[in-house]
C-alpha cells in the first residue's frame, strides 16, 4: 500500500512553487486565439503549434493547472527553444505578456530542475563570469583585438584549429574590434548648445566588441544638443541572466545600475543596445517585490531611452555628409516587440542626405541571436539566420542597419556564410558618419 | 492494436521529426479559438506534420488501419470547436504544406497549399496588383485550407463574396485515403460540383491538400466613409438604404456606442464616443464610380441625419479609420478580461429589431452586450463580456448565446454568418433544420465518409451528441420550442 502510494505520489505532475512563479492573471489572459502564431519565429520555422506563442502559454497553464509536470522534458525543451523575441506580444489582441511568463517559467525550471555539473561549470565560466563584472569582458576583448590584428585569427582559420576545438561558430560570429574597449567614468562629449544631459549605458559587448559605436553614439548625442557621459559604477544590464532564469543574479546587477545612474544625476539614461534597453525597462518589474529598490527602479525605468527613441524626440541637427547608398533595416526584436520602436530609426535614416532606405521582407522577425540562443541552440539560429540573409540579400542594399550587438554579429556571420559582402552597421554609426565621423566639429571631448 | 503501433507506423509515413505523441506536444492541439467551456475536447492520440499529398493519404489509410478518427487542422483560429480532437484519433496539421505553388497572371488564379496563411498569399501577389478577396479578421494566421473548410467570411465579402466564390478546384485527400481533384474551372463543366460540396464541409468530407483560387485584382481607388449616427435606428436605416439604392460598397460595418468607448479608450481612433452608432462604409473600384457612390452614400446619411460625417481617400488616414473596427474585439479587453463572440445572421431588414431584442436579452441575463458587426449582409456579431473567473460566469453565458440564437432564428435568421458550426452550435441545428435537411446533410456526409472517419461529432448532430453541453442545449430547447434530439 505504501509502495503504491509512494510510486502515485512521484507521477503526480510536479507544480510551480516557491519565488518567481509565473503569474496566474497574467497567464489567464490569454484567450488562444492564435493570432500570435505566424508572428513567432520558431512556429514558422517548424509549423508545429508546440513550438508556437499559445503552445508554451497553454503548457505553461497546464503545469499552473497540475494537468502537466513542470519537470516534463518537453515542457523544458519548448521553455528554452523560444528564442524570447517578444514577436507575439506586439500582435496579442488580449496583450498576453508573453515575456515575463517565460522568463518565470525558465526561472522555475532553474529552481526545480537541477542542471549537471557540467553545465553549471559551464554557465558559471561563460556567463557568470565575464558579466559579474564587466571589467573582464573588455579585458578579454583587448585580448581578441590583439589576437585579430596579429594575424594568428587567420592563421588559425586556416589552419584549421579553430575547427577542430570546435570554436568556429564563435570565433565567425565576432566582428573585427575596431576600437579599444570603452571604459565609464573617462569620456564626455560636450555640445555646442547644451539641450540637456544624456547618459549613456555603456553595455558588456557593446563597450567590448562595439566601443566605436558607443563613441559615436557619444558624438552623434553631443551634436543633437546632449551633454553626453558614461556614468562610473554600471556594469552588466542582467538579460544574459533574466532570459535563463536566473533572476536574482539579474537582480543584483539591476541595484548596481540603479545606483550607478542615481550618482550620475538628471537626464535620460540612453542605450544602443536594443536588448540592454529592453531588460533596463523592466527593472520595475523585476524589482517589484523588493521594499528598497521598488520605488527607485521605477523612477530608473521611466529614464531610460532607446537611442533610436531619443534621436527622433525631435528633427535632428541636420547631418552635413551625404551618404549615397542604399540600406536596408532590420528590426531587433528587443526594439521593435520588446519596446515597441520601429518608426523610429526609419524616420533617423530618412533624415541622412543621399541614403536610401529599401525594406526588407520579414524585418521584424527574429534574426537567431537571441542574447546566447545561437550558442545555445545553433541549428534553429543558424535556420533563422539564413533566412534573414536571404531577406537582406534580396533588397539588393550595399548595408544593413540595425541597432543591437546581438543581431549586428549573428547577421554578419549568417551573411558570410550565404555568401553575401553586405556590412552590417550600428544605426549610430551611420548618423555619426552623416555627421563627419571622429574628425567631426561641433562637440568635444573632455579626458578627465 | 496498441498506441505504440500507430505511432510506428505514423513515423513510417511522416518520419519521426512529422509525428508527435508525448502529452506537452499533444495537449496544446486542444485549444482553438472557440472560448473556453463553449466546446468540448480531447488529446488527440497523435498529431502528425505532413508535407506533402502523399503523407496525408498515408496518415488516412494508417488511421484507417488503426480505426481511429482523423481531423484536419490548419492554424487553429477557429471559433467553433472545428479542428480540435473530441473523439481522440489523429490530428492532422497541414501547416508545413504552406507553399504558394503557382500564380498564372493570365487567369488570375494561384494553385496553393493548404497551410498558406491568409494574408501571405495576399503579400505575394501584391506586386503583381492582386489579392485574395476573403478577408477574415484572422487572415494575419488563419490558412486557405481553414478558410475553405469554414467558408470563411470578412467585412469585404458584402462584395466580393465568401470564400467558396473565390475556389476554382480542389485536391482532397478522401476518407478511403484515394486523392481526388475536383474542379468547377473547366469550361462547359458538365458533372456535380464537388468543389462546392467540399467548401464549408468543415473537413467532414475530404482533406483538402491543394487549391486552386481565383485572384482579385486590387481596386485602383479606394475610399473610407465614417459616419456617426444619434441612434441605432438610423445607422441600420443608412445600411438599409444604401443596399436598397443599389449601389455595392466592399463594405458596410456597424459599431455600436459600447464598442466606441472601448476602441476610443484603447487607442483613440478618433470615433465620436457621444454616437449612438458608428456606420464605417468602404467603396471601391474605378476612381469615377468611387466618387459617384461615395457621393450618393453621403447624401443618404446627410438625408438620414448624421451627426459626424468624415470620408478619405488617404491610406494613413483610411487605416486609422479602420483601426477602431479591426481592433475592436482587442479593445473589449477594456470592458471585461473575456468575451463571447456570437456569429448570427439576420435579415437586414430585420436589424433594427435584432438589435433590440439582443439588447433586452443582455439587460435579462445581466451581461453586457456589445455590437459590432458586418451590417452589409445582416452578419450580426454580438459580443457577450464576461470574466470567467466569476463562477457560473460560462454557463451563463452559454444561456444568453443560446437565447440569442434562437431570436435570431425567430427573426428568420440563422445560426452562423462565417465562423462555421463545429461542434459549439451543432446542438443549434435543429433550431434550422428540419429533419428531412439534417438527413440530406447526413446522406452527403455519408456518401463521402461511410464511416463517419473524418471530423465525426461536428457539424450534424445526428446519433453523434454527447456531453454536458449538448445536455445543456437541448434541455433548453426541449423547454422552450419542444425540440427533441433524433
Amino acid at each position: 500500500m505504501a509502495t503504491i502510494n509512494l510510486v502515485e505520489e512521484l507521477q503526480k505532475p510536479v507544480p510551480f512553487s516557491g519565488p518567481d512563479m509565473p503569474d496566474d492573471e497574467l497567464l489567464r489572459a490569454c484567450v488562444h486565439c492564435g493570432m500570435c502564431l505566424p508572428s513567432c519565429p520558431t512556429y514558422r520555422e517548424t509549423g508545429d503549434e508546440a513550438s508556437s506563442p499559445r503552445g508554451r502559454l497553454w503548457m505553461m497553464s497546464a503545469v499552473a493547472d497540475g494537468k502537466l509536470s513542470l519537470l516534463d522534458p518537453d515542457f523544458d525543451e519548448q521553455m528554452y527553444q523560444c528564442l524570447n523575441c517578444r514577436a507575439c506580444e506586439a500582435v496579442c489582441p488580449s496583450g498576453v505578456q508573453y515575456g515575463p511568463l517565460v522568463e518565470a517559467s525558465r526561472a522555475q525550471l532553474e529552481q526545480h530542475r537541477p542542471r549537471p555539473w557540467w553545465q553549471q561549470l559551464l554557465r558559471q565560466s561563460v556567463m557568470s563570469w565575464p558579466f559579474d563584472d564587466v571589467r573582464r569582458m573588455r579585458t578579454g576583448a583587448r585580448g581578441l583585438r590583439l589576437y585579430q590584428q596579429s594575424g594568428l585569427s587567420r592563421l588559425l582559420q586556416r589552419t584549421g584549429v579553430l575547427k577542430l576545438m570546435r570554436l568556429e561558430n564563435l570565433e565567425r560570429m565576432l566582428p573585427p574590434i575596431e576600437e579599444s574597449p570603452l571604459a565609464p567614468g573617462k569620456d564626455t562629449w560636450v555640445p555646442k548648445a547644451k539641450l540637456a544631459n544624456a547618459h549613456v549605458f555603456n553595455g558588456c559587448v557593446m563597450s567590448s566588441v562595439f566601443p566605436d559605436v558607443n563613441r559615436a553614439t557619444g558624438r552623434v548625442l553631443a551634436h543633437n544638443g546632449y551633454a553626453t557621459d558614461v556614468p562610473v559604477g554600471q556594469g552588466c544590464c542582467g538579460a544574459i541572466y533574466s532570459h535563463t532564469g536566473m533572476l536574482d543574479d539579474a537582480r543584483v546587477l539591476a541595484r548596481k545600475n540603479i545606483e550607478a545612474f542615481e550618482r550620475a544625476g538628471d537626464g535620460a539614461i540612453v542605450v544602443n543596445a536594443a536588448g540592454c534597453g529592453s531588460a533596463l525597462k523592466e527593472y520595475d518589474h523585476l524589482l517589484k517585490d523588493d521594499p528598497r529598490y521598488a520605488d527607485r527602479a521605477k523612477a530608473f525605468t521611466a529614464r531610460v531611452l532607446d537611442v533610436n527613441e531619443l534621436l527622433d524626440q525631435q528633427p535632428l541637427i541636420p547631418p552635413t555628409h551625404a551618404i549615397n547608398a542604399r540600406v536596408t533595416l532590420q528590426e531587433p526584436c528587443h526594439l521593435v516587440h520588446a519596446q515597441r520602436i520601429s518608426a523610429q530609426p526609419r524616420s533617423l535614416l530618412r533624415q541622412v542626405p543621399g541614403l536610401e532606405l529599401v525594406e526588407m521582407q520579414e524585418s521584424s522577425l527574429c534574426c537567431g541571436s537571441a542574447g546566447i540562443y545561437n550558442i545555445t541552440r545553433p541549428k534553429m539560429a543558424d535556420a533563422l539566420g539564413d533566412r534573414k540573409a536571404r531577406n537582406a540579400m534580396a533588397t539588393g542594399a550595399e548595408a544593413v542597419v540595425t541597432s543591437n550587438p546581438g543581431c549586428q554579429m549573428q547577421l554578419r556571420t549568417s551573411l558570410i556564410r550565404n555568401g553575401s559582402e553586405q556590412p552590417v552597421e550600428h544605426i549610430v554609426s551611420i548618423l555619426d558618419e552623416a555627421y563627419g565621423g571622429r574628425t567631426a566639429t561641433g562637440w568635444a571631448i573632455d579626458h578627465q | 492494436m496498441s498506441n505504440r503501433a500507430l505511432i510506428d507506423d505514423l513515423v513510417r509515413v511522416c518520419g519521426p521529426g512529422g509525428v508527435r505523441h508525448r502529452l506537452a506536444d499533444l495537449m496544446v492541439f486542444e485549444a482553438d479559438g472557440s472560448v473556453d467551456g463553449a466546446v468540448k475536447t480531447t488529446l488527440p492520440q497523435a498529431v502528425v506534420l505532413p508535407t506533402s499529398t502523399e503523407q496525408v493519404a498515408g496518415v488516412v489509410k494508417i488511421a484507417r488501419k488503426h480505426g481511429v478518427p482523423v481531423v484536419a487542422r490548419g492554424a487553429g483560429t477557429g471559433l467553433s470547436g472545428g479542428a480540435v480532437a473530441i473523439n481522440s484519433g489523429v490530428i492532422i496539421s497541414l501547416t508545413r504544406m504552406n507553399h504558394v505553388l503557382e500564380v498564372n497572371l493570365l487567369e488570375r488564379t494561384a494553385l496553393v497549399e493548404p497551410g498558406v496563411v491568409n494574408l501571405d498569399l495576399s503579400t505575394h501577389v501584391k506586386h503583381q496588383h492582386l489579392f485574395f478577396a476573403p478577408d477574415p479578421s484572422s487572415q494575419k494566421a488563419s490558412t486557405i485550407g481553414g478558410n475553405i473548410a469554414e467558408n470563411a467570411g470578412g467585412p469585404h465579402c458584402l462584395k466580393y463574396g465568401v470564400t467558396t466564390n473565390h475556389i476554382l478546384g480542389v485536391e482532397v485527400v478522401l476518407p478511403s485515403g484515394d486523392i481526388a481533384w475536383f474542379d468547377s474551372n473547366q469550361a462547359g463543366y458538365g458533372g456535380l460540383d464537388l468543389t462546392a460540396a467540399i467548401v464549408g464541409s468543415e473537413g467532414m468530407f475530404g482533406i483538402v491538400t491543394k487549391a486552386l483560387v481565383k485572384l482579385t485584382p486590387i481596386p485602383q481607388s479606394i475610399s473610407v466613409i465614417l459616419a456617426a449616427f444619434a441612434s441605432m435606428d438610423d445607422a441600420a436605416m443608412a445600411v438599409t438604404e444604401i443596399i436598397a439604392s443599389g449601389t455595392m460598397p466592399a463594405s458596410l460595418e456597424i459599431m455600436d456606442q459600447l464598442s466606441i468607448e472601448a476602441v476610443e479608450a484603447a487607442y483613440h481612433a478618433g470615433y465620436p464616443t457621444d454616437a449612438a452608432a458608428v456606420l464605417l462604409v468602404e467603396v471601391d473600384g474605378h476612381p469615377l464610380e468611387v466618387a459617384e457612390i461615395s457621393a450618393d452614400v453621403e447624401a443618404l446619411c446627410r438625408r438620414i441625419g448624421t451627426v459626424q460625417y468624415r470620408q478619405s481617400y488617404d491610406p494613413v488616414e483610411q487605416a486609422a479609420l479602420w483601426m477602431g473596427r479591426k481592433m475592436s474585439l482587442a479593445a473589449m479587453g477594456r470592458l471585461a478580461p473575456n468575451y463571447y463572440l456570437q456569429d448570427a445572421v439576420v435579415p437586414r431588414s430585420k436589424l433594427v429589431q435584432t438589435l433590440d431584442e439582443v439588447d433586452r436579452l443582455g439587460r435579462a441575463s445581466g451581461l453586457p452586450v456589445a455590437n459590432v458587426f458586418h451590417a452589409g449582409d445582416g452578419n450580426l456579431h454580438p459580443l457577450i463580456l464576461f470574466d470567467r473567473r466569476e463562477k457560473g460566469a460560462v454557463e451563463r453565458v452559454l444561456e444568453l448565446n443560446h437565447d440569442l440564437v434562437v431570436a435570431c432564428v425567430e427573426l428568420g435568421g440563422t445560426l452562423s454568418g462565417e465562423h462555421g458550426i463545429g461542434s459549439e452550435k451543432r446542438d443549434h441545428m435543429p433550431l434550422i433544420y428540419t429533419e428531412s435537411d439534417l438527413r440530406a446533410m447526413a446522406g452527403l456526409k455519408r456518401s463521402f465518409d461511410p464511416d463517419d472517419f473524418f471530423n465525426p461529432g461536428k457539424v450534424l448532430p445526428a446519433g453523434l451528441m454527447c456531453g454536458e453541453l449538448k445536455d445543456l442545449h437541448m434541455q433548453r430547447m426541449a423547454q422552450k420550442h419542444g425540440i427533441v434530439a433524433f
